[in-house]
């Protein structure tokens, strides 16, 4: 019920996105989400891909630092309080989301969102067992 | 008319001084033979006894003594005085992790303060004159070592310290203070502090400056000299032959006199290892002569200079070393602390389980040494959460500053984007222009 993420270690000088996504490019990986943590000298991508193995290889393989990690991907409805309710399940079950960034699918009225916390299974069953929708990696990266 | 704490020992007639050198060289051989296995082991194992050493001329037999030694005999192994006779404990910098201590008798004190007092009446301090010391005091020399001397020529001593430049500037000013004891990167940041609070060096009443505990050049001393308005002497001492004071310039400024009564210097081919004759570069060797507590059998310093014979114009007889003019080894000065890279490179890998690769990055900016790390983020070190990442970079920081004493800025880069090198690693770029 997980999601895979790609995170890459990037510096923060001219030109890096710019060669991550062309790598991505020339494997014909298509990207679903994307974030970016950015400090003073370096910043983290974060990317959900339709073939994340391929990309993690691909990117390994020019020589950037990659990890896959496993995140939740939950579906929310596209209105006021959607997103509010899921995280109100979470902090009275005293998880602490780490990061978390959404996207608008292409199912009309509902949004995905991407949520990265210490312990995934906790997590899914919380949102579970109060009627949240976790989506299956496998639908994100086919959408 | 010269200045002289004790003209009988600096101006002594050279033979005079060979032989109290002699006499005394088979006083400490024989002191260490009997004292410190160390030394037996290896007079030993060199197939020498201390009736091999009639005096000087018989120097080159005897084994060398290296940092190496006196970390792996850490912390007593080298003491050739019994504890109850041990009144003081300094530290400098070990190649690693572990630093080197070296242990004085209150005869090692007094000698010690001779010597730096010898120094500062050199250049014209005297009893009337305020002394305000800005080395760092504690395990580090600089500090107990300048105050000793100046207290000795019984001159007023202020013990700044490091730190808090505001407060140094207005002690400085308040006090009037005649002569200023620090790194001469120190003085040249005090010379900035100075113009920033809006007062000039006319405000202050400096005269004398007397900088060591780091490499410096001539350039920095007219710079130091015409921003501070007083004169630039250099000093010149290690804490596992003494502290500052080995050596200092006279009013002359023509290197650096040793104090040959304590200290028989030798210059080495740092390839060879054997003795050249005077005015030919090559590494420093020490042998003390009247330490008791941790006398050194020919300590190799490391520092690549030239001595000089002849008779300075001061009139004093005892041999002159040049600034330093290199390292042979691989350690920086950083702000006045002797650093090694694997002292660094010892904290990197104990929070990477595979050795990254690193650059050490050192540079002088607004006269203050900066020291910057560079460390590329592997599969071990990398994780997707922010938090994480600047834990690793404040931890690695914080260690090294534990382990160093000074603060080190560490910045996670991209792999492969630190330049490989062929052959030898390169790990440590060095901006600074300190050697001439």
């Amino acid at each position: 019920m997980t999601t895979k993420q790609l995170s890459v270690f990037v510096e923060n000088k001219p030109g890096r996105l710019a060669e991550i996504t062309k790598i991505l490019e020339e494997i014909n990986v298509d990207i679903r989400a994307l974030s970016i943590a950015d400090t003073t000298h370096f910043g983290i991508l974060r990317l959900i891909v339709n073939n994340p193995e391929a990309a993690e290889s691909a990117l390994k393989g020019a020589g950037f630092t990659v990890s896959l990690t496993r995140v939740i991907a939950i579906e929310v409805k596209d209105e006021p309080g959607g997103l509010a309710r899921a995280l109100r399940h979470l902090t009275v079950a005293g998880i602490t989301v780490e990061y978390m960034y959404a996207f608008i699918t292409k199912k009309e009225n509902s949004a995905y969102v991407i949520i990265r916390v210490e312990d995934n299974q906790k997590a899914i069953d919380v949102l579970e067992a109060n009627h949240i929708s976790v989506v299956c990696g496998r639908d994100i990266y086919d959408m | 008319m010269p200045n002289y704490w004790n003209e009988a020992m600096e101006c002594m007639d050279p033979e005079e001084m060979r032989k109290l050198q002699d006499e005394r060289l088979m006083q400490t051989v024989k002191r260490v033979y009997e004292n410190v296995p160390f030394y037996r082991k290896r007079m030993d194992e060199a197939g020498i006894t201390p009736e091999d050493i009639h005096g000087v001329e018989d120097l080159p037999k005897l084994p060398f003594t290296t940092k190496a030694d006196l970390r792996d005999y850490y912390p007593f192994g080298t003491f050739a005085a019994p504890m109850e006779d041990i009144v003081r404990i300094q530290a400098s910098s070990g190649t690693t992790g572990k630093q080197i201590i070296a242990g004085y008798t209150q005869n090692d004190i007094d000698n010690w303060d001779e010597c730096v007092a010898r120094g500062l009446t050199s250049i014209g301090v005297t009893r009337k004159d305020k002394v305000h010391v800005s080395y760092g005091y504690g395990l580090f020399t600089g500090g107990l070592g300048a105050h000793g001397g100046a207290s000795k020529v019984g001159a007023a001593v202020v013990p700044a310290s490091v730190g808090n430049t505001k407060r140094q500037m207005t002690l400085l000013h308040d006090l009037q203070s005649t002569t200023l004891c620090c790194t001469p990167s120190y003085a040249l940041h005090l010379a900035e502090a100075l113009q920033e609070v809006g007062l000039t060096k006319e405000d202050l009443n400096l005269q004398y400056g007397v900088f060591g505990a780091e490499p410096w050049t001539e350039a920095m001393r007219t710079e130091i000299e015409n921003k501070l308005g007083l004169k630039a002497y250099d000093i010149y001492g290690l804490t596992e032959v003494l502290g500052p004071g080995v050596s200092m310039e006279c009013s002359e400024k023509q290197g650096m006199h040793i104090q040959a009564d304590h200290f028989i210097a030798e210059i080495v081919d740092p390839d060879t290892f054997e003795p050249l004759p005077a005015g030919q570069e090559g590494e420093l060797v020490f042998t003390t002569i009247t330490k008791e507590g941790m006398p050194m059998i020919r300590y190799r310093t490391k520092d690549l200079t030239v001595l000089h014979t002849e008779r300075c114009a001061c009139g004093r007889t005892s041999p002159r070393m040049e600034k330093i003019r290199a390292r042979t080894d691989d350690m920086l000065i950083i702000r006045g602390v002797n650093v090694f890279p694997s002292q660094i490179e010892s904290v990197i890998l104990r929070h990477a389980e595979v050795e990254p690769h690193y650059m050490i990055y050192v540079d002088r900016v607004d006269n203050t040494d900066t020291l910057e790390i560079h460390i590329e983020v592997n599969e071990t070190t990398f994780s997707d959460q922010v938090k994480k990442l600047e834990d690793l970079a404040r931890e690695i920081s914080a260690d090294i500053q534990s382990v160093l004493g000074i603060k080190a800025a560490v910045l996670l880069v991209e792999p492969r984007s630190i330049q490989r090198s062929e052959g030898k690693a390169v790990r440590v770029i060095d901006k600074r222009k300190l050697y001439k």
